[in-house]
C-alpha cells in the first residue's frame, strides 16, 4: 500500500477497528467507563484523594491474588478457578498464627510462611488432579474449590483451637465467621512507611511487598524452570519435543499459583482487618480472573503487567462507582457493577475462540 | 468404547444368573447405589421416623423434578451440564413477581406467570445458546459465568430498576426507600396453586398429584422428543459435531434449540418450585438452583455426556433425601445441625467436581484408544 | 459401461497464488466405469477433487478455468452440499461415523425416513418421528450392496475399523440419486482380506450403474480393478490408459519421471563413505499415526546429505519423529557408539542431533513470541546456553546474548524481518522456516534431521532454503537427513535417497538412478521384482 493509500479514511478506520478489536471491546469499555467516572466525580466534587487512597489500598489488597493467575495461565492450566484452595491454605496459616498468639510482624511472617507452604503442598496435589482432567481444568477447578471451601466449613466447626478471640462469642465449639486482626497484624503493612501525597495515603509497606512478589516471580520466569514452564503452556508439543516434562511443569505452575494465592489472602486480610472463614472464599476466584483479563490477559497468555494493570483498573472501578453514582442511584451499586463487569469480561474471553482475548 | 456398548445393550437389567447380574447392575449404576448407601446412613443417623422423611421427600421431589428434567436435553445435545438454567429460573421469578403485583390468583395466576415468563425465557435461552455456540468446548464454564453475569443484570433490574424505571402500583412490594423490590415477596395469591389442584392424603402425609402429573407429562415429552427428527439431530450433534455438520445438520441451530428448551423448562420449573415454597427470596431463590439441580441429575447416575429421564427422577429423589436427613444427622451425631447443612452443600459440590473429573478421564482414555 | 459420459472435467486449470497446480487436466468417467486416478503427493489429485466438489478453498482463491459437465450438463458447485445434491458422493479416509449410534442410524444420518405425529402437525416437520422399520430396510439394502452382513442395529463403537470403512461406503450408496462416487484411499486402513472385499464391493457398485473414481497409492489395486487409469504429475495428465494395458512399472515411472536438473554442488573436504558412520539405525519401529514405521534399518554416513523419500502415509515422516522420541518408538538408534533413548522426548538433542519438524507451526515455532526467543529458547533449555548468573547462583536467561546471537543468525541466513524482536507470526513462510533452521543451529548440532523443509513455502524461497542446507553441509560439515515428499528436491541435493514404503525401507538409490527405479521404489518394489 502506498503512503497515500494508508491515509485514506477507509484505511484509517480499518486500522482503528483492528486496534480496538485487538485491545478488546470490553477492556476498552472498562477503561473508558473508569475515565468517565473519574471525570464525573471531579465535576461533582467527590474527593478524588479519597478515591485514590482507596484504589491504592484495594490494589495492594488484591494484587497478589491476581498475580497468582499468572503462573497458572503460563503453565497451561488456564486461569486458576481453584484459587479458593490456596486461599484456604492462607486462612489456615492466619488462624494458626493467631492461635499461637503471634502478633505484629512475627504473626504476619508466620501466617505468610505457613500459608505459603501449605499452599504449595495443596497446589502440588491439585496440579496432579488437573493433569488428569486436561481440557476441563476451569470447571474442575471451580468445583474442587467450591467443595473444598464447603468441606472446610465442617472443619472450622470442629477445629480444637483455644484462643477465645477465634471462637464463637457465646461459647460452643468451632471458630467464628469473622475474626478481627486488630490485635495481631491488621494493617501493619499498610502503615509501614506510609506517606501522603497531598491527601492521598500511600500504603507503602503493602505496595512494596506486592512489587517484591512481582519481581520475585519475574526472576522465576527468567530461570530455566520458569522458561520451561512457560514454554510448556505455550505449546505442549514444542515443549515435549525439547525434552520438557510437560506434566511436571503444570504441577509446578499450579503449586506456585496456589502458594501465591495463600500469600495473597494474607495480604488481603491484613488490609481488610479481618480474617473471613466459612463460605467467604467461595467466589473469590472470579474477580481475580476477571481482573487479569481486564489487564489484557487471555486464558492462554498472561503476564505480570496484565495482573498489576488489571487489578488497578478493576479495583479503581469498584471504588469509584459508589461515591460517584450516589446521587443518581440510591444504594450500593458496586456489587451489581462488580458482577456485571467481572463476569462480562470473563464471558468475553471465553467466547473469543481458541485464543480467548486480544493476545490471540 | 466398551462402556457405550454396554450402556446401549444393558438397558434391561439383571438378564442372567442372579449374582453376576447384581454385580454388573451395581457397577453400571455405581453413583446412585453409593448415594443410596449414604442416604441409608443418614436416615439411621438422623433418628427421624421414615414416614416423616418420606413426606418431606415427596414434597421436595414434586417441586424439584421439573427443573432437574430440564437439564437432560442439553446433556444429550452435547452441551454438558447447563449451568445457565438460572436464566430460566430468573425468567420464572419475573413472571411470579408480575403476577403477584397484578394480584392474579390460583392456577390462573400460575398460568399467567408462565405466559409472562415464556417470552423472557425464550429470549434468554436464545442468548445463552448463541453464547455457548461461540464457546464450543467450554460450554459449562461459560454457562456458569453467564449465570453470574445475568444475576448482576437481574439485580440491576430489580434492585435499581423497580421504583425508577418500572413503577409498581402495589407499593407494598417495594423497599422502604422507594427503590428496589422487597427482599422477600409473599406469593399469597398462587401459593400451592398447583399442588392443591389435585392432591390426596396417603398414610404418611399429602401427595400433590397435579404437580406429579405435570412432571410426568414433561417426562413423557422428553422421551418422545428423542424419538423425533429433532431429537435424533440433538443426539447426533451431542456425540460428534463434525460428523453431524458434514451430514448437513445445522449444528448451531440444534444446540441453540436445546438450550432454549432447557431454559423455558427451567422457568416453568422455578414457578412450580416457588408455588410450593410460597415465598420468593427475590435475590436468593435462584442462587443455588443450578448447583442443586445439576448435582441431583448426577446423583441419579447421569454424566456430562449421558443423561436419561429415569436418572433425573431417581437423582432428584436421592439428592433431596440426603438434603433432608443431613441436618438431623448432624444434630444427632455431632451435636450440630450446621455441620449437616455444610455437609450437604459439600456433597453437592463434590459430586459435581468428581463427575467433571471422571468425564475428563474417560474422554482422555477414549482419545488414547483411538 | 454405457457410451454416454457421466462426468467430464474439461481442461481444468487452477492457480494458487501464482503457483500453477492444475494445467489443462481432462478426465472422463462413464456410468458404471471404475476410473483410477494416481499420482504423487502434490500431483494435483486432491485439488482436482476439490474443484469437482466446489470446495470453498477453490472459490476463495480465484476459482478455476475449464468446465465441469455432469450428466451432460455444465455444472458449477458453490459448495459440497450442491455437489452432493447433484448426485456426487465422496468416501473419505477420515471416518464420518458417530460411535454411539447404530449402523442404521449412521447410514441414514440426516436422511432418516419420517412419519407424521400429532406434534409435528402443530410445531413443524422437525418433530416428525423416526420411521424405524423403513430405516432398517434401507440400511439392510445398502449393507448388502457392500457385502457387509452385520446386524444393522449394532452400535458403531466397538466394530473393527475395516467394517467402519464399509459402512462409510454403504452410507454413500444409500443416498438417493447418487451417480458418481469418489473413493480417496479407501483401503488405506484395511487388511488385505478386507481390501479385497472392498474392491469386490466397488465392482458391485459399478455394475449397478454408478461411476467410480478410485484414488489410491496402491498401484496393484488400482490396476487390478480399474477400467481406465489417469496418471497425474505436477498438475498435468501424463497418461490415460485402459487398466488392462497398464503395468505397475510403467505407471510408476510415469508418476515420477521428470527431468531432474541436478546442479553442481560444492565439493567437500572429505567425501562421506561407509567407513565413517555417524548414525546407526536398527529395526526402528515408530507408532506415529498415519506414518507408522515397521522396522527400518539404515546407516547414515558422516558428512552426507541423506534423503528419505516415499509417498504420504508410508512412514518416511515417522523416522525422524521417532528418533527424536516424539512418538512411541522401539529399536536401536546409535550415534557414534552412544545409544539414544527413544522413550524420552528430546534425548537426541543431548547427543548433538537437532530436528526440524514438518509441523512448523505446531511444534516448530511459538508464533506469538519474537525471533530471538524462538531461536534461542531450546538451546537454553537443552544445553543451558544463553544464560547468565546472578548473585546467589541463580541462573537466568541472558537476553543480551540471545539478541546478539540472533542478529548474527539473521544476517547469516538472510532472514527478512524487522529485527530480532519481531513476532514470528508476521514473517513469511520462507522466513519462518529460516528461523526454525536458526533454532536448530543454535544448538550447534552434528546431525540435523529435517522434515519437509520447503512445504508451504513459495517457489523463490524454496531454492534458498535448500541452498542453506547444502551450505550447512559443505561449510560446517553438518550431516543432514532430509525427509521430503518432493522427490525432485531430494534428487537435487542428496548424496543418497532412501525410499520408504509400508513402513519399511525399500531401497537406497542414487539420485542419478532412473525414473523407473524411483517410481517402482515409491510403489514398494525393488527393481528385481518388477511386475
Amino acid at each position: 500500500m502506498s503512503a497515500a493509500e494508508t491515509r485514506t479514511p477507509a484505511a484509517v478506520r480499518e486500522r482503528i477497528l483492528k486496534a480496538v478489536d485487538a485491545f478488546g471491546l470490553p477492556r476498552l469499555t472498562v477503561v473508558l467507563f473508569l475515565v468517565f467516572l473519574f471525570v464525573l466525580g471531579g465535576i461533582k466534587g467527590v474527593p478524588i484523594d479519597d478515591l485514590a487512597s482507596n484504589s491504592l489500598g484495594r490494589f495492594g489488597m488484591n494484587a497478589v491474588m491476581v498475580l497468582s493467575m499468572v503462573p497458572a495461565v503460563q503453565c497451561g492450566i488456564g486461569p486458576n478457578f481453584g484459587l479458593p484452595l490456596g486461599l484456604l491454605a492462607g486462612v489456615i496459616g492466619m488462624v494458626t498464627s493467631m492461635e499461637l498468639r503471634l502478633t505484629g510482624f512475627a504473626g504476619l511472617a508466620f501466617a505468610l510462611g505457613l500459608g505459603t507452604l501449605l499452599g504449595a503442598l495443596v497446589g502440588i496435589a491439585y496440579g496432579h488432579l488437573l493433569n488428569r482432567v486436561r481440557g476441563q481444568e476451569m470447571m474442575v477447578g471451580t468445583y474442587a474449590g467450591f467443595a473444598a471451601v464447603s468441606g472446610m466449613c465442617v472443619f472450622w466447626l470442629l477445629m480444637p483451637f483455644r484462643n477465645p478471640q477465634l471462637l464463637w462469642p457465646l461459647g460452643g465449639t468451632g471458630l467464628r465467621v469473622t475474626i478481627s486482626l486488630g490485635d495481631y497484624f491488621g494493617n501493619i503493612l499498610d502503615n509501614l512507611w506510609v506517606f501522603r501525597i497531598g491527601m492521598v495515603k500511600v500504603p507503602t509497606g503493602l505496595i512494596l511487598l506486592v512489587l517484591a512478589v512481582a519481581a520475585g516471580y519475574k526472576l522465576f520466569e527468567m530461570t530455566r524452570v520458569g522458561t520451561a514452564m512457560d514454554l510448556a503452556g505455550q505449546n505442549e508439543q514444542f515443549a515435549r519435543a525439547a525434552g520438557i516434562d510437560v506434566a511436571r511443569m503444570r504441577v509446578t505452575g499450579t503449586a506456585v499459583s496456589t502458594a501465591m494465592g495463600a500469600f495473597g489472602i494474607v495480604l488481603y486480610a491484613q488490609t481488610y482487618g479481618f480474617v473471613q472463614l466459612y463460605l467467604a472464599p467461595l467466589m473469590m476466584a472470579f474477580p481475580a480472573v476477571a481482573a487479569i483479563l481486564i489487564g489484557g490477559a487471555s486464558p492462554r497468555n498472561a503476564s505480570i503487567a496484565n495482573a498489576l494493570v488489571g487489578t488497578l483498573l478493576f479495583q479503581s472501578l469498584l471504588v469509584t462507582t459508589v461515591p460517584v453514582t450516589q446521587s443518581v442511584v440510591r444504594g450500593d451499586i458496586s456489587e451489581v457493577v462488580r458482577l456485571i463487569v467481572s463476569n462480562g469480561m470473563v464471558l468475553y474471553a471465553l467466547t473469543r475462540g481458541r485464543g480467548g482475548g486480544g493476545n490471540g | 468404547m466398551a462402556e457405550t456398548d454396554k450402556d446401549r445393550f444393558t438397558s434391561t437389567k439383571g438378564a442372567g444368573p442372579g449374582r453376576w447380574a447384581f454385580k454388573s447392575f451395581v457397577r453400571a449404576n455405581a453413583v446412585p447405589v453409593m448415594f443410596l448407601a449414604l442416604c441409608g446412613l443418614g436416615i439411621l443417623g438422623s433418628g427421624k421416623p421414615p414416614l416423616f422423611l418420606l413426606q418431606e421427600a415427596v414434597v421436595r421431589v414434586a417441586r424439584n423434578s421439573f427443573t432437574v428434567l430440564s437439564l437432560v436435553i442439553p446433556v444429550v445435545a452435547g452441551l454438558g451440564l447447563n449451568f445457565a438454567i438460572v436464566l430460566g429460573a430468573m425468567a420464572g421469578q419475573a413472571g411470579l413477581i408480575a403476577v403477584t403485583a397484578m394480584g392474579t390468583s390460583g392456577i390462573g395466576g400460575l398460568i399467567a406467570a408462565v405466559a409472562i415468563a415464556l417470552p423472557l425465557a425464550l429470549m434468554l435461552g436464545w442468548m445463552a445458546g448463541s453464547i455457548m455456540n461461540r464457546a464450543k468446548g467450554r460450554e459449562m464454564i461459560t454457562g456458569m459465568i453467564l449465570g453470574f453475569f445475568m444475576n448482576g443484570v437481574y439485580q440491576l433490574v430489580f434492585l435499581f430498576g423497580i421504583g425508577t424505571v418500572i413503577r409498581l402500583k402495589n407499593a407494598a412490594l417495594v423497599l422502604p426507600q422507594g427503590v428496589g423490590l422487597r427482599n422477600t415477596v409473599d406469593l399469597v395469591t398462587v401459593k400451592y396453586a398447583l399442588d392443591n389442584l389435585l392432591s390426596l392424603y396417603a398414610g404418611f402425609g399429602y401427595v400433590p398429584l397435579a404437580t406429579f402429573a405435570v412432571v410426568a407429562l414433561l417426562a413423557w415429552g422428553v422421551i418422545s422428543l428423542f424419538k423425533t427428527k429433532l431429537g435424533q439431530d440433538m443426539r447426533a450433534v451431542g456425540q460428534d459435531m463434525r460428523v453431524s455438520e458434514a451430514a448437513g445438520i445445522n449444528v448451531d441451530r440444534t444446540r441453540n434449540l436445546a438450550v432454549v428448551t432447557s431454559t423455558v423448562l427451567a422457568a416453568i420449573g422455578q414457578i412450580i418450585f416457588l408455588q410450593n415454597i410460597g415465598t420468593l427470596n427475590t435475590y436468593d431463590s435462584h442462587g443455588q438452583i443450578g448447583t442443586f439441580a445439576i448435582a441431583a441429575l448426577l446423583v441419579g447416575g447421569a454424566t456430562i455426556s449421558k443423561a436419561t429421564v429415569g436418572q433425573a427422577l431417581l437423582g432428584t429423589f436421592l439428592f433431596h433425601l440426603l438434603f433432608i436427613v443431613s441436618p438431623y444427622a448432624g444434630q444427632n451425631l455431632l451435636g450440630s445441625a450446621q455441620i449437616g447443612e455444610y455437609f450437604r452443600v459439600f456433597v453437592a459440590y463434590a459430586i459435581i467436581a468428581v463427575s467433571l473429573a471422571l468425564h475428563s478421564l474417560q474422554r482422555a482414555r477414549m482419545a488414547v484408544r483411538r | 459401461m454405457s457410451d454416454q459420459i457421466l462426468l467430464e472435467m474439461d481442461r481444468i486449470s487452477k492457480e494458487y497464488y501464482g503457483n500453477r497446480v492444475l494445467k489443462d487436466v481432462s478426465l472422463r468417467v462413464r456410468p458404471g466405469e471404475i476410473h483410477g486416478l494416481v499420482g504423487e503427493n502434490g500431483a494435483g489429485k486432491s485439488t482436482l477433487m476439490n474443484v469437482l466438489f466446489g470446495m470453498p478453498v477453490i472459490h476463495s482463491t480465484g476459482g478455476y478455468e475449464g468446465e465441469v459437465r455432469f450428466g451432460g450438463q455444465k455444472v458449477w458447485f458453490r459448495n459440497p452440499r450442491e455437489a452432493i445434491e447433484a448426485g456426487i458422493g465422496m468416501v473419505h479416509q477420515e471416518f464420518m461415523l458417530i460411535p454411539g449410534f447404530s449402523v442404521a442410524e449412521n447410514i441414514k444420518l440426516n436422511r432418516e425416513p419420517l412419519r407424521e405425529t400429532a406434534l409435528s402437525r402443530v410445531l413443524g416437520s422437525q418433530l416428525k418421528a423416526l420411521d424405524w422399520a423403513e430405516m432398517r430396510k434401507d440400511a439392510r439394502r445398502a449393507l448388502d450392496v457392500v457385502g457387509l452382513g452385520i446386524d444393522e442395529m449394532l452400535p458403531i463403537a466397538g466394530l473393527p475399523i475395516g467394517f467402519m470403512q464399509f459402512i462409510e461406503v454403504a452410507r454413500e450408496v444409500d443416498k438417493l440419486g447418487v451417480r458418481l462416487l469418489v473413493f480417496d484411499e479407501p483401503t488405506a486402513l484395511l487388511t488385505e482380506v478386507e481390501a479385497d472385499q472392498l474392491l469386490q464391493a466397488l465392482k458391485r457398485i459399478a455394475i449397478s450403474g454408478i461411476g467410480v473414481i478410485f484414488i489410491s497409492h496402491r498401484l496393484e489395486e488400482v490396476l487390478g480393478i480399474c477400467d481406465n487409469v489417469t496418471v497425474l504429475r505436477d498438475g498435468e495428465v501424463v497418461a490415460c490408459m485402459p487398466g488392462r494395458d497398464a503395468t505397475i512399472g510403467h505407471v510408476a515411472e510415469l508418476m515420477v519421471g521428470r527431468k531432474v536438473e541436478r546442479p553442481v554442488l560444492p565439493p567437500r573436504p572429505k567425501e562421506p563413505s561407509d567407513d565413517d558412520i555417524v548414525l546407526e539405525v536398527r529395526e526402528l519401529h515408530v507408532d506415529m499415526p498415519g506414518e507408522e514405521v515397521k522396522g527400518v534399518s539404515l546407516d547414515v554416513r558422516r558428512g552426507e546429505i541423506l534423503g528419505i523419500g516415499g509417498l504420504a502415509g508410508q512412514g518416511k515422516t515417522g523416522i525422524g519423529n521417532g528418533m527424536m522420541g516424539l512418538f512411541p518408538a522401539t529399536g536401536s538408534v546409535r550415534k557414534d557408539d552412544a545409544t539414544i533413548r527413544l522413550d524420552v522426548a528430546g534425548e537426541a538433542y543431548k547427543r548433538g542431533i537437532a530436528f526440524l519438524s514438518e509441523d512448523r507451526k505446531g511444534i516448530g515455532l511459538i508464533l506469538e513470541r519474537p525471533v530471538e526467543y524462538n531461536v534461542t529458547v531450546v538451546a537454553m533449555l537443552v544445553k543451558g546456553t544463553f544464560q547468565r548468573s546472578l548473585a546467589g547462583g541463580i541462573r537466568i536467561r541472558d537476553k543480551r546474548a540471545a539478541l546478539s546471537h540472533t542478529r548474527g543468525a539473521i544476517a547469516d541466513l538472510d532472514i527478512r524481518c524487522m529485527g530480532p524482536g519481531q513476532v514470528v507470526r508476521r514473517l513469511s513462510g520462507g522466513n519462518q522456516q529460516k528461523v526454525c533452521i536458526a533454532r536448530a543451529l543454535a544448538l550447534d548440532p552434528e546431525v540435523l534431521l529435517v522434515s519437509e523443509p520447503t512445504r508451504g513455502i513459495d517457489v523463490g524461497a524454496k531454492e534458498k532454503v535448500l541452498d542453506l542446507l547444502v551450505n550447512l553441509n559443505r561449510e560446517k560439515g553438518v550431516t543432514i537427513v532430509l525427509t521430503s515428499s518432493e522427490l525432485s528436491e531430494l534428487r537435487k541435493v542428496c548424496d543418497r535417497v532412501a525410499i520408504i514404503y509400508g513402513g519399511k525401507l525399500v531401497d537406497i538409490l542414487s539420485p542419478e538412478d532412473s525414473n523407473a527405479r524411483f517410481g517402482l521404489a515409491m510403489a514398494g518394489k525393488k527393481v528385481e521384482d518388477t511386475a
